[in-house]
């Protein structure tokens, strides 16, 4: 709970014109979207865990097309990323304003870098031919096609994210730097936080369905 | 400030490195056990598991699961039960057709 203390030293609770901050509430109203989110990842999920069960073969081979270094150094930079926005979060939390404003820097950078690396990720197959309806990947047994479709449709929904959650925390940046994120009302940039960890927990997952099941 | 008080803030980062360290780790271990021949039966099942246990440590530590009251706990709880009903019920069906 953010707590401010007043002149006399006791506990206050921040208020704006309005009101009464809902710490509390602005939380809870962040999970309630996260659950969200985690029916519609799940969805996806649900899709590859039963094409998988159907052309498990098809699947070993298709993963094994996929780089796994790059695939790692992703995994490497968001894990990297969810460390530095906890940081940032924290940071200000302590008013170390300017270390939360760095490690939300280090955080959109890294989140940038993840998405050039898929760049050339998706670019390598669509070089070859194989993108969502293309005559390469028709041509293709039923579960490689399978595969990459959910492939493009999961990282890039993810991907999506991803970018919607570099320009959040852009703004939370500005707001750090302007004061209005402050140690006594981060609720925002605590929800942000929250957040890009689902988004690193997406990945957590997508990892090793896409990569590894060699 | 004194220095109890630069030692308790510092600390609190110190926490956050230890747990990304382990991140790391494990993601070794996920990759490790993939490439690894003789567990080849058992790599996918270990690879989500491991998954597991990072999101965990995810949800706990960076998203502060564990300061959290049990109104959060029990409705994460109810969000990935529901998730769990709904794959398993799919399977239910794909698996006997």
């Amino acid at each position: 709970m953010a707590l401010g203390r007043n002149s006399n030293q006791q506990a206050t609770v921040p208020s704006t014109e309005q009101g009464r901050i809902d710490y509390a509430g602005k939380k809870i109203g962040m999970w309630l979207f996260l659950f969200t989110e985690l029916l519609f990842f799940g969805g996806m999920f649900l899709l590859y865990a039963v094409y998988r069960s159907r052309y498990p073969a098809e699947f070993h081979w298709a993963a094994q097309q996929e780089n796994l270094l790059l695939g790692s150094i992703n995994t490497m930079i968001l894990l990297s990323s969810s460390l530095t926005m906890a940081v940032a979060v924290s940071a200000i939390g302590k008013a170390h304003r300017r270390l939360s404003c760095l490690m939300q820097m280090v955080t959109m950078l890294s989140a940038c870098c993840f998405l050039i690396i898929k760049y050339f990720e998706w670019g390598a197959k669509i070089s070859k031919g194989i993108y969502p309806n293309s005559p390469v990947l028709l041509a293709h047994e039923k579960g490689d096609i399978l595969f990459f479709s959910l492939y493009f449709v999961m990282t890039g929904i993810h991907g999506l994210h991803v970018l919607i959650g570099i320009i959040v925390m852009a703004i939370m940046l500005f707001f750090t730097r302007r004061g209005v994120i402050a140690p006594d009302n981060f609720a925002k940039l605590e929800n942000t936080g929250l957040y890009w960890h689902f988004v690193d927990i997406v990945w957590i997952y997508l990892f090793p369905l896409f990569y590894l099941i060699t | 400030m004194d220095r109890d008080d630069l030692q308790a803030q510092t600390a609190g980062y110190s926490h956050y490195l230890c747990v990304w360290a382990a991140l790391l780790v494990l993601l070794g271990m996920t990759i490790a056990i993939a490439r690894h021949e003789l567990l080849a039966n058992y790599s996918v099942l270990g690879s989500l598991v491991i998954a597991t246990v990072k999101a965990g440590l995810v949800l706990s530590y960076f998203m502060h699961l564990r300061n959290e009251g049990w109104v959060v706990k029990g409705m994460l709880l109810l969000a990935i039960g529901a998730l769990t009903f709904i794959i398993a019920l799919t399977f239910v069906d794909t698996w006997y057709r």
